[in-house]
This record gives structure tokens, sequence and C-alpha cells, in this order.
């Protein structure tokens, strides 16, 4: 009897998780599911985006897309945007937070709102400035360099193919510190004060307290971070469109400027799938490897 | 067997979701539908380009008195007008059109885009439209750019041409006459580069710009039969016409006659350029004292001192001087189009509107009687005549050939400039990506 109470009762709590889960699964289903199972077909058609795909290609769109040069470059560049944003833009906001966010020092909340303040920005309006900033005429390099050598040369940073992409990545860090380093501030709060008391009574260094301490007591920030950071980087659009379309000659082009540009301009719309299933890929492998062996491998230990 | 009642449920919740959902969304046109019936109403759906003027866009208040006017003489046609900005119309049209429901009359620019919907059925052939009645008033040039297979898709209410705006200020100072050939081109830059001023204004970050150069080089090179032939297949995009007229244009570029930093450099900071006096010459369409005005530091631009001169001749080249690269604004119709549509696109070519438009949006007016609005405007006059007497008419390249080979083609000039390829490989990714459309 008892026995089947229980099943009953499983029966009811299992229809009603359905039914309270539904409205969010058939709009998971809707927008998501169904939206990469079409991608994944579409990438096999040569298709205009109009009417019905009927132009079967095969693995066509994938075998032009890897001997594509470009494509190498939008994936290279898009590896770097991930590079940098782990190895410069994030120890970059944890400094900053250990400097404004863990004690009470004078004129905090202003250096805050300060280093935040590029994240509030909407990233079209971050590139229209930065565009200004780095105006050849009278852009900050071109009015640094006349100071320096007092000669009237211009620098047109956005406009040369070997350094445009650089000048787009220092844009990509300045815009998303502010994000990672709220991310540390509010994971340094949750840091006891008495560990590092203790930690400082027994004669550690403030170098000693970070390393020792108050890293291994976020490792749950910083592995979100990262991971934020990462996908972030993979799907890196609007400041890199806003700051010269991908060029000049393709050379600042990221994955999804790529699909953009040999996706929608072109009316290559089964190319385009092409591309964002690789987009896709990249993401879900990574996720899967960062949850199995960085998230999971932490829940262990 | 829980499992199987699990999947069961699922299964039966999320169909029954889907049903309420996409019924929900089928009832919404039977209620708001234009098909009123016995009042015989029609609603047509317009959507054109706004100037991004904001509130008062005096492209919007425009087209909302040619409606008052329709709608005052036919009581039963609601026209719904739809302003957007241009990257913003090119995307929801796109959309729209993918989803199978073009609006009633929209904004084209004719040509390979146009095309391409036309192909798809996404289109409403008008042919007895302009054969009967448009043809009388517009020229077989300009609306040769809606048409495409024998047949008519739109219209064009403007048709302009692409030609060198000069600083005539900065020409006397340089003490530079107007080139007529391209090597008097190169020698002018060589002194206009020397008295102090950038020669040519570029915005090759836009690429279309850039593009501009490449394709009239290659007119005056090899003619309309070349870029026949390559159009036709009896030649190629990587013909000797192509390749020379990369080789023209690096030796241009090796003058070094844009301003820094040019290949990161938009339209707007072209068109700037040209209006504070800071470039000598652009190579642009019929909108750009309008747009030098807008960017210019002053808002005035610099007024009488803008000159416009026809590209130059290349020696031995087979094009004529003559021979003119441009393009315009017009309408092209819906598939599922109403009748009225039609008589309202007539309605919007007339003289009359086609003269306000001058003022209201820079156009060069296509309607026969509307010439006169441009009288007194010196540069609007040459145009208008270099247009008329030109035998050979080609819409700009990006528009007219497919869209994956226009956007090649741009890419290709920038890298050429770059230096990132040869003239021969530019030429040759062109034809790489036209072979690939065909």
């Amino acid at each position: 009897m008892g026995r089947k109470e229980s099943r009953t009762g499983n029966l009811r709590n299992t229809l009603l998780a359905l039914v309270l889960l539904s409205p969010a699964l058939l709009l998971f289903l809707l927008f998501v599911v169904i939206p990469v199972v079409q991608a994944g077909y579409y990438s096999a058609f040569e298709w205009n985006g109009m009417g019905p795909a009927t132009q079967f290609h095969g693995a066509k769109n994938f075998v032009r897309m890897f001997g594509d040069r470009i494509f190498r470059t939008a994936l290279l560049n898009t590896l770097e945007v991930v590079a940098v944003s782990l190895v410069v833009q994030l120890p970059l906001a944890f400094f900053f937070a250990l400097l404004v966010g863990r004690r009470k020092t004078p004129g905090e909340f202003t250096f805050r709102s300060i280093y935040f303040f590029p994240y509030v920005l909407a990233e079209i309006v971050t590139g229209i400035i930065w565009k200004f900033i780095y105006h050849p005429r009278f852009g900050l390099p071109t009015v640094l360099a006349r100071l320096v050598t007092g000669s009237q040369m211009e620098i047109g940073l956005l406009g040369d193919p070997n350094l445009a992409f650089s000048a787009i990545l220092v844009v990509v860090v300045w815009k998303y510190i502010g994000f990672h380093m709220i991310l540390y501030i509010a994971g340094l709060q949750g840091v006891p004060k008495e560990l590092e008391d203790a930690a400082v009574v027994d004669g550690a260094t403030n170098s000693q307290v970070i390393w020792n301490v108050i890293i291994p007591s976020i490792r749950n920030t910083i592995i979100i971070s990262a991971f934020l950071a990462v996908i972030g980087s993979f799907n890196i659009f609007d400041v890199v469109w806003a700051l010269g379309q991908g060029g000049p000659v393709h050379s600042t082009e990221t994955l999804v400027t790529y699909l953009y540009n040999f996706g929608f301009r072109r009316f290559a719309f089964g190319y385009g799938s092409a591309v964002a299933v690789v987009i896709f890929a990249l993401c879900f492998v990574f996720n899967l490897f960062y949850q199995r062996y960085i998230v999971g491998g932490q829940r262990n230990a | 067997m829980k499992g199987l009642w699990r999947i069961a449920t699922i299964g039966v919740l999320l169909l029954a979701s889907a049903a309420l959902l996409f019924g929900s969304g089928q009832q919404q046109p039977a209620t708001e539908g234009p098909s009123g019936g016995a009042d015989n109403t029609v609603t047509i759906s317009w959507w054109a380009l706004s100037g991004g003027g904001g509130a008062n866009d005096p492209r919007a208040e425009f087209r909302k008195k040619v409606i008052a006017d329709y709608e005052a003489l036919h009581p039963n046609v609601t026209i719904d007008l739809v302003m957007l900005e241009n990257e913003a119309f090119k995307q929801k049209v796109q959309v729209s059109v993918q989803a199978g429901n073009p609006p009633d009359i929209f904004h084209s620019w004719g040509g390979g885009v146009m095309i391409e919907y036309a192909k798809s059925g996404m289109l409403r052939d008008i042919t007895p439209l302009v054969k009967n009645d448009l043809s009388k008033r517009i020229g077989a040039g300009a609306l040769g750019v809606y048409g495409y297979n024998d047949a008519y898709y739109g219209a064009p209410y403007d048709m302009g041409a692409v030609g060198m705006w000069y600083n005539k200020a900065i020409f006397k100072e340089a003490g530079v006459a107007v080139p007529e050939t391209w090597d008097q081109l190169l020698a002018a830059v060589k002194k206009i580069r020397a008295a102090g001023y950038i020669p040519i204004a570029l915005g090759a970050g836009d690429k279309w710009p850039a593009h501009f150069w490449w394709s009239y080089l290659a007119m005056r090179i090899g003619g309309q039969p070349a870029f026949n032939a390559a159009y036709n297949g009896t030649g190629s995009f990587a013909d000797p016409t192509f390749v020379k007229a990369g080789e023209r244009m690096l030796e241009l570029a090796a003058l070094k006659p844009f301003q820094t930093g040019y290949l990161g450099a938009t339209y707007d900071d072209e068109a700037a350029l040209m209006g504070n006096t800071e470039a000598a010459m652009e190579l642009m369409g019929q909108w750009a004292p309008a747009t030098q005005m807008a960017d210019s530091a002053s808002g005035k631009g610099i007024g009488e001192d803008l000159g416009w001169f026809p590209f130059p001749a290349v020696s031995g080249g087979a094009g004529k001087k003559s021979d003119v690269l441009g393009g315009g604004n017009g309408y092209v119709i819906g598939k599922d189009a109403p009748d009225a549509a039609l008589d309202f696109l007539s309605f919007f070519l007339q003289p009359k509107y086609n003269m306000e438009l001058v003022d209201v949006e820079n156009i060069v007016p296509v309607v026969k009687g509307a010439e006169q609005a441009v009288e007194g405007n010196k540069n609007l006059e040459t145009i208008i005549n270099a247009i008329a007497q030109a035998d050979y008419y080609q819409l700009y390249y990006d528009q007219f050939l497919p869209p994956a080979v226009g956007e090649t083609v741009k890419d290709a000039v920038v890298a050429l400039l770059a230096g990132n390829v040869s003239p021969a490989e530019a030429a040759q990714m062109v034809q790489d990506s036209w072979e690939q459309e065909q």
C-alpha cells in the first residue's frame, strides 16, 4: 500500500513538474533547439534564404569554410580574443578588484564606478567613442605621437591591417574589464575577514595572503568569470563591427562578423548556417569540457 | 513504464501549447486583414528610407503629404507608411521577404538584390504599368535598372551619376586645371599634395566608395563590351580590362593620394574631409554635397567652391568619357500587392512630387518635366546632362551584380589598395565569385 501511494505521489510530482516546466521548455524548444537543428539542416544547402532550400550541397559549405583564408583569420582572431580575455583582462580585473573592493579606501566608490562605466555603455556607442579616440587626424595616438616626435605625423591604427585588431583588443579589454571586476568584488566580499587576519598573524606577506587565502576562497567566482569571458569572446560582434565591420581587408574579422559578412551580406544563408554550426559546436564543446573538468573537478575536490 | 509516461506527457503538453501558440497567431490576420469586404477598403504597406532626421524627418513629412493627397482622392485606400534608416531597412526587408511576406511598396536600388528577390517570386511583375504608363514619363535607361529578363518590378524616382567632386579653391591654389585624362589626374594629385592638401578623400573602410574607382577604370578601359562579355559569359572578369583597372588604381595609390588611415575610414570621414576643405577631390554620387554639408564642422560644406567633372578618360581605353556609372532610388512592388499599390506608385511619380523631392532628398529627378527643379544648381544640371548624354549607363557594380559578387568586388578593391593581392588576383577573385553564383 505504502509503496503504491508513493508511486502515485511520484507521478503527481512528475506531472506537476512538467506543467510548471512546460512554458520554459516550449520556449527553449522553439527558440533554441529548433533553430539549432534548422541551422544544422540548412548548412548542407546552398540557399539564398528565400523559399525552400533545394540545392543540396552535402559538406561542401564546411569544406569551403575550412579552406577559406579569411575564415582562418576569423578563427585565429576569435581565439586571440579568448586568450587576451583570460591572460590580460581577467588578471587586470582582479587587480582592480583588489584595489577598490577589499577594504574601505578613500575614493573607492568613485574608482569602482569609473572602472565599471565602460561596461554600462552600449557596444555600438563604445565603438563610436573609440573611433574618435583612434581618429587618424585628431585621435589620441596621433596627438601623443606628435607630442613625442614633434612632427606632423598621423597614425591611423584602424586603417592598418596589421594593427587594427590589436587596437580593437584594447577596446574589448577596456569594455568588459569592469564587469569582471564587479564579479571579483562580489567574491572578495565573501572572503571571511578572520581568514586574512589569521594569515597575517601567522606572518604571511600581502602577496602570500592574496595567493594562498584570497584566490582559493574566490575560486568559484574565477571559474564563472573565466567561463563568461570565453563564451563572450566566441560570440563577440558589436564592438568589432562598430570599429570596422571586420575590415580593413578582413583583418579584424571574428567568427560572428565573418558569419554576418559572408552569410547575410551575400545572401548565402546555407553557408552562414554552416558557420553558425561551427560557432555553436565550439561553444558547446568548450561548455562540456568546462563543466566536466573545471567545474566538476572542483566539486570533487 | 514511468519513463514512457513521462515522455508521452511531455509530448502532449508540448503539442497542446504549440497548438495554442500557433492557433492564436493565425487568428490575427482574419480579424485585421485588408479584405474588408463590402466597403472595398484596401490597405497598402509602404516602406521608405528615412534620412535619419529623427522626429521631423522631411522625407517622412513629404511622404505623409503625398499619402494624404492620394487618400483624399481614393477614400477606400489606406497607406501605412514605415520610415526606416538605411541599415535597419536592409535587414528588416530581408527578413520580411524571407518570411514570404514582403511589403506592398518598398525601397529598392534595383539590380542584383532586386533580381534575387524577383527570382524567388517575391516581387510583382508590373511590366504593363511600366510599358503603358511610366515609360512615357521616365527614361528607358533609368527604368532599366528596375528590369530583369524583359520584366519590370519597380521604378526609380531618382537616378544619378558618380563623378569627381572637387574643391575649386584648392585646385586654384595648387595651380591645377580640371583633369581630362587619367594622366592629368595623376599629375594633379602630385601638385595638390605639394600644396599641402589631401588630394583625394576616400572612405575605404566602407568599401563601396573605393569600388567606384575600380568600376570606373574598368568602364573607361574596356567600355560596355568588356563588362557585357564578362556578364554574359563570353568573357571574364579576369580579362585584361579588369586587370588593367587594378594596375591603374595601384598607379594612383602609389602617389599616396588618400588621407592617412583611409582603409579604416568611413564614407562620413570622407565627406567631412571635403566639407572641411581638407581634401581636394572625391569620387562620389549625386548626394555628395548634402553629406559634405552635414558632416562638415561648419554645417555648410564648401558651398560655391564645390565643382563636378566626369571621371577622366584613360588613354587607349575603349570606353567613352561620357559613359556613366551611377544609380539611384526607387520602389519595387511586393508579390501580394493590390492593384491600388501600382496606381499609387504611378501617382507618386508625378512631375510635381519629383520636383519637390529635389529639395527634400537631393535627388536627380527622372520624371519628365521635373528637371526645371534643379535650375540654377550648376552641379546638378551638369550631372543631368551627363546622364542624358550617356550611351552606356552602368548601375554600380555592387548593386548590379548578385550580392555575393558585389561584396567580392568591394573586397577585391580594398585588398588591392592594402597591397594584399595583385591586380590579376583581384580580378580573379571577382571572376571566381561570379562563377560560383552561376
